[in-house]
């Protein structure tokens, strides 16, 4: 049982990730994804000491806002002083999560956040935290309904968002010339992001959360042409991760975040050989 | 009739002007090229018009409206190279962008958009290439992609930024044919356009432009040696010399 809850997190994490993965490595924002989730670290302790609770959603709060304080402060120093736009996020996000190393080990007396916890994450753990209602009624680990809820949500908001994100990502000019709200869709977006980041957190970590963020859908990007085939494609070579993750770590008793990243980076290397072996094939014929 | 009309639009980029007091009224039913040389500010122009670059000063008219009021009587076609064509996304997936609207975005495509699409692809001669993946398209090809995408949307105004640039022949043939059918149906297309020689033959009315308007009107009032040569400066006049050379060096071999 153990097993199934930590597979079914690392699951739906994956393809949470995997989802908003796909267009930020569309719109070439990879890099923001990565600066975005070390960035809402101040953000979920200092919600966590003003709530005095580890509540999710003072933290959601508190991540979202640091999460969108991020891109505008990537934005504003590459459009307003001409700074390079990587330089501009390797300053930003630095500067954030160096912050909330600092907020974590001045208050660690106070904080029930351990920095390993936040680096490297702890999925194990996942189901200890088990949601027992008032009647005393088990109802399973709190994550899987932390984690289902936010891939509902994100499959409404690509659902029905599918035309707008997909106009603003291709071309945001024409979109512009439209009369659509680009600025609303480019902070839903980054607002999703950090939403997943910080409900990754506690599973796979701030750094490895970066991988279920860019691998698998840079994977899927490697052989398909079709947008929504490649939405489809970075979800399942992200469970594919999250399984091959876990059973790997349990083989070699080693950490599973790091497992699933490396499993996730092993099928991209896979995938990017046979690709290379196809071409080649078809060129030589 | 007026199709855009603009009054004292200038527009800087970190404080130096790229446009400079533009003044003019296009009329409509006419297929207008803006020319000027390099760094003219052409492409700056027509986002002015569109709105999509911040104005220092000035304002435009599109049929005699603000912008936002006709903004489904407008359609614009951005430069081919300022999107990335490995974009997971077919032929018919991009030309149905043209079928978006502020108040259609939450809402599924219909059937009467992919008829609309399918017929403006028909129009450009890509309709069996609705399925094709955009990236395996030439230059010609996605340029009438794009125009195809334009023709969607039904406007009565086109502006487009250099739709000859990187076209094949028969690309460049099929752009001036549509271009006179728009015309034809009163449509009033405005093409931002570098290439001096070719100018004349597209266009019924040109504008010149190099930084400020330098004249504006029907194309046989624009040609004249007075005038491109304020708009191209020296440019023209090593143009010309070299062309005169050229012909020398012809008509001297023919001597021989």
């Amino acid at each position: 049982m153990e097993a199934f809850w930590i597979i079914l997190v690392g699951s739906l994490i994956a393809v949470s990730c995997a989802l908003l993965g796909s267009y930020l490595i569309l719109r070439k924002m990879a890099m923001v994804g990565d600066a975005i989730s070390h960035a809402v670290l101040p953000g979920i302790v200092i919600a966590y000491l003003l709530s005095g609770s580890r509540e999710t959603l003072p933290m959601l709060v508190g991540a979202a806002a640091l999460g969108v304080l991020t891109t505008v402060l990537i934005e504003l120093f590459h459009k307003k002083s001409n700074l390079q736009m990587d330089a501009s996020i390797g300053i930003t996000f630095t500067w954030l999560f160096a912050i909330g190393i600092i907020l974590i080990s001045l208050f660690a007396g106070q904080v029930d956040l351990d920095q390993d916890c936040v680096l490297y994450g702890e999925i194990a753990y996942v189901p200890l935290d088990l949601w027992i209602t008032e009647s005393g009624y088990n109802m399973g680990p709190r994550t899987v309904w932390i984690a289902s809820g936010l891939l509902l949500l994100l499959l409404l908001f690509i659902w029905r968002g599918y035309k707008g994100l997909f106009i603003t990502t291709f071309n945001e000019e024409f979109a512009k010339a439209l009369g659509i709200g680009v600025a609303f869709w480019h902070y839903a977006l980054m607002g999703a992001v950090s939403l997943t980041t910080v409900i990754s957190f506690e599973s796979v970590g701030a750094i490895l959360v970066v991988a279920l963020l860019i691998v698998p859908p840079a994977t899927a990007y490697l052989i398909t042409t079709d947008l929504k085939k490649m939405l489809l494609l970075s979800s399942i070579f992200g469970i594919l991760s999250a399984i091959g993750g876990y059973y790997l770590a349990s083989l070699i008793n080693g950490s599973i975040a790091g497992a699933i990243a490396s499993v996730a980076g092993f099928l991209f290397l896979c995938v990017w050989v046979l690709e290379l072996l196809r071409k080649k094939r078809v060129i030589s014929i | 009739m007026i199709s855009i009309e603009t009054h004292n639009l200038t527009v800087s980029y970190n404080r130096r002007p790229v446009l400079w007091n533009i003044d003019f009224e296009l009329p409509t039913g006419k297929i207008i090229g803006i020319i000027g040389p390099n760094g003219s500010g052409k492409t700056t122009l027509l986002k002015a018009i569109m709105g999509l670059v911040p104005t220092s000063s000035g304002y435009v008219k599109i049929f005699n409206q603000d912008l936002e009021d006709v903004r489904s009587r407008v359609s614009y076609v951005p430069q081919r190279e300022s999107v990335d064509w490995d974009f997971p996304a077919s032929v018919m997936d991009i030309v149905l962008m043209g079928r978006y609207k502020k108040n259609n975005l939450f809402k599924r495509i219909t059937k009467a958009d992919r008829d609309i699409a399918a017929e403006a692809l028909e129009k450009v001669n890509m309709l069996e290439f609705s399925n094709r993946q955009i990236s395996q398209l030439s230059g010609g090809q996605q340029q009438r992609v794009f125009i195809a995408r334009s023709l969607a949307q039904g406007a009565d105004l086109y502006i487009m930024d250099e739709p000859f640039v990187g076209v094949d022949a028969a690309t460049e043939e099929a752009i001036l044919n549509l271009l006179h059918d728009m015309k034809n149906q009163g449509k009033t297309v405005v093409v931002v356009h570098h290439d001096l020689q070719t100018a004349k033959d597209f266009f019924d009315w040109i504008v010149l432009l190099n930084t400020r308007m330098v004249a504006a009107g029907p194309k046989e009032e624009i040609f004249n040696k007075k005038l491109l040569q304020e708009a191209y400066g020296g440019k023209l006049n090593v143009l010309s010399q070299v062309g005169d050379l050229m012909k020398e060096k012809a008509f001297n071999v023919r001597e021989k």
